[in-house]
């Protein structure tokens, strides 16, 4: 595959796949997120994390009209230009983005008038607290808010102003006995092509080469505000108190210590997956320069490299990736869902910045349908025959995940629904039919992994998350601080026992810092050094 | 009254041009987080749009012809044969022109700062105390841009004498002296914003993205990069 060329590279990214027939829009995700990462001032209304119903308009409102907000990349006579313009336009327009979503876009946060509660003079009236804006300072009244649309999936307002339904068209009808909804998670992407490190002047932001994640480093970033108007996810926020770009981390210090994040490890559904992805960063930008935007989806299938590939696994360790990281990637439920079995979709590929957070097309409203209608909606034929007269217009979905070409979306749907009816007569102790494995174009032994995969979703199975590494230093050699400990950041401010992510990196709470535990840091399991006092110490 | 003229000509800059490079530093090292353009977009876009370039690109002008004006000596115009009548109409016209963009563009920045509440609550101290100065000497400066022709004083034998003398330690105290109070107005307020330069949004000038053209779009970086210490 790589004749012709020198020696293949191979990279690693820490990838998410969702699967959102699992979702079931509780929030505990964002609200989780957000306690851990933006509960400060400057970034009230960032959400790293938010919950969308779908068909919706998103968040911030309409995001995925990049006529209007110019995020991602465009094809300009076969080169890649981000929409927003190229070098020289992103300077001259250095000192007011045109691009930049304003706080009306997103909603102004607002608390409420809890002080009036206690301190209202006695009075006929029961004292109310009202709603007072962050930003000004003064009473407002609550306009829109972070889910404004939450659970409608319709109505004639919302579904106007969602830019996918718009380019389905008519084909997909509003009409209230059809309606339907799903829930749409988001974090960043953490993108192989990013557009918002390219746009960003000052260098600030950055793909981390062992892992991919995107990061900003605060000590760089200028607050030009590019890269909240690059990126087509709208998933880079301004904080208008330190006057600097944040953005979702990937909850790198929980990647770091093989930990999953904060929205993966507290997301009631287990719908979240997260694991190593190897590919060859060589393929990328030709991959994101694909001339016909229904290719995306093949051409980024086509940059990942298959960990169980002898030759793969080769080029990889002489580029620097240490064994743990490629035995992960083998047992990475993110490569199974997105390469092996072909569930997973990217969003918007069309955006082409080869994104790294994936959905598994959402299933389960279509079994309802056939189910009402008084048919078996578990059996193989009715549902193989049904996927095109969903109640979630597979059009719509392909907006969504391929661009607009419903055949990966089809797919997809067609194995889930197989793995459905081929487990049904598992479970009712029926002989097991490969024929209806067959008529997915899969092995029966693959229905059985997939569904252990998605429908029993075992912890460890889920979260296939090797520590961190570095390369070319020896063990313990990380850099010192927090990378967290900015003023106004989400750290603990440098104190040493405080930090939690304080290098060398303590195992189970073991803290380098004169025997002292630091319980942040411990898991709850074993008895670090340190945790009680020394026997005979007690005078 | 020479030592007053001595003071704030002989003595002032060279306090100032301390304060502004050791405060740079300071700043720099431990503030570099601080060093932000402290954008307030996000709260106003319309007349920032109208506002912000106006007066930064004025500004771009505004400087290349103190540049010019300052650094570049009579004698040297006059051996590459500018008549002393082009230069002089030029500097009225380019120089009016976009001081007149900068004051325009100050005034909807200030306007836009005192109106909108968000913003005004996103001003700190140090805004409160750079807008003033910046104001007024913009407005001396554009005076005495658009008042020169009026009067017979060539500043570029006077106050540019003064402001290369200072660079060469040995400062002409005679030559700005003399000048129109208009023109010790405009220098005393420069240097006054030379002064708080470091510790305002003024410092967001030096974090001037001119590298940006010249690098690859996607930055990669390894997380072992040992980080710079703060202090």
């Amino acid at each position: 595959m790589a004749a012709g060329r020198g020696r293949r590279r191979v990279m690693a990214q820490i990838a998410m796949v969702m699967n959102l027939d699992k979702c079931i829009g509780c929030h505990t995700c964002s609200v989780t997120c957000k306690q851990v990462w933006t509960n400060r001032a400057g970034t009230e209304y960032a959400w790293f994390n938010n919950v969308e119903t779908r068909p919706g308009q998103g968040y911030p409102r309409g995001h995925e009209d990049q006529d209007r907000w110019k995020g991602g990349w465009r094809l300009s006579h076969g080169r890649l230009v981000p929409r927003s313009g190229g070098r020289a336009r992103r300077l001259t327009r250095l000192f007011a983005n045109p691009e930049m979503p304003g706080l009306e876009d997103y909603y102004e946060p607002w608390t409420y008038d809890y002080d009036n509660l206690i301190s209202a003079p006695l009075g006929d009236d029961v004292p109310t607290a009202r709603p007072r804006s962050l930003i000004d300072g003064r009473p407002t009244a609550v306009a829109w808010g972070p889910n404004w649309d939450d659970d409608l999936g319709g109505g004639p307002d919302h579904v106007a102003g969602d830019p996918v339904l718009r380019a389905v068209g008519d084909k997909v009808k509003q009409e209230f006995e059809q309606a339907y909804m799903f829930y749409l998670p988001r974090i960043c992407e953490h993108c192989l092509n990013p557009t918002c490190v390219a746009v960003c002047p000052s260098g600030a932001l950055y793909k981390r080469i062992e892992d991919g994640i995107v990061l900003v480093d605060q000590d760089r970033c200028r607050g030009w505000r590019m890269c909240v108007s690059g990126c087509p996810y709208k998933k880079v926020y301004f904080n208008h108190q330190s006057g600097k770009a944040e953005k979702c981390t990937l909850c790198y210090p929980r990647i770091e210590a093989g930990q999953p994040t904060v929205c993966s490890e507290t997301c009631v559904g287990r719908l979240r997956y997260l694991g190593v992805i190897l590919y060859d960063p060589d393929l990328v930008g030709e991959a994101a320069r694909t001339p016909d935007e229904k290719d995306l989806y093949r051409a980024q299938l086509g940059c990942f490299l298959d960990p169980d590939d002898p030759a793969v696994a080769a080029d990889a360790e002489a580029d620097g990736i240490p064994r743990s990281w490629i035995d992960a990637a083998r047992r990475s439920p993110v490569h199974a869902l997105i390469s092996r079995y072909r569930l997973a979709l990217p969003l918007h590929p069309e955006y082409r910045t080869m994104p790294m957070v994936w959905y598994v097309p959402p299933l389960s409203p279509i079994v309802e349908a056939i189910g009402e209608s008084g048919h078996d909606g578990e059996d193989a034929g009715n549902l193989f025959g049904a996927i095109d007269a969903l109640r979630i217009p597979v059009e719509y979905l392909a907006g969504l995940f391929t661009a607009g070409d419903t055949g990966p979306v089809r797919e997809s749907l067609r194995r889930l629904a197989a793995m459905r009816a081929y487990m049904r007569r598992v479970n009712l102790g029926e002989p097991r039919d490969p024929a209806i494995a067959r008529d997915a174009g899969m092995e029966p032994a693959d229905l059985e992994d997939m569904y252990r995969l998605l429908a029993l979703a075992k912890y460890d199975e889920r979260y296939v998350v090797p520590t961190a590494y570095a390369p070319g230093a020896g063990d313990g050699d990380t850099a010192a601080g927090c990378g967290l400990d900015a003023p106004g950041g989400p750290g603990m401010g440098g104190d040493p026992i405080g930090a939690f992510h304080a290098p060398p990196a303590p195992r189970d709470g073991e803290s380098p810092l004169r025997g002292r535990v630091n319980l942040l840091n411990w898991n709850g399991g074993g008895r670090p050094a340190g945790l009680f006092p020394p026997r005979g110490a007690a005078e | 009254m020479s030592g007053l003229r001595y003071a704030l000509w002989g003595v002032l800059p060279y306090a100032v041009l301390v304060l502004f490079a050791a405060g740079t530093v300071w700043r720099f090292r431990h503030d570099r987080f601080g060093v932000t353009t402290r954008s307030s977009q996000l709260h106003e876009s319309r007349l920032l749009s109208v506002g912000g370039p106006l007066f930064h690109y004025g500004l771009l002008f505004v400087i290349a012809g103190h540049v010019i004006g300052l650094v570049v000596p009579e004698r040297v115009t006059e051996d590459l044969r500018v008549p002393e009548s082009l230069y002089r109409a030029n500097a009225l016209l380019v120089g009016g022109v976009a001081g007149a963009a900068t004051v325009a563009g100050l005034a909807v920045l200030v306007a836009r700062r005192l109106r909108v509440r968000a913003v005004r609550r996103a001003s700190d101290r140090t805004d409160r105390a750079l807008y003033p100065i910046l104001a007024t000497v913009l407005l001396a400066g554009l005076a005495a841009t658009l008042l020169a022709p009026a009067g017979d004083y060539d500043y570029r034998l006077g106050v540019s004498v003064w402001f290369r003398s200072v660079f060469l330690l040995h400062p002409n105290v005679g030559a700005i002296s003399g000048a129109p109070l208009l023109y010790q107005a405009h220098a005393l307020l420069g240097l006054a914003l030379f002064a708080l330069w470091p510790f305002s949004r003024l410092v967001h000038a030096f974090a001037a993205p001119v590298a940006y053209p010249f690098r690859a779009y996607v930055v990669y970086r390894s997380r072992n990069v040992r980080r710079r210490p703060f202090a």
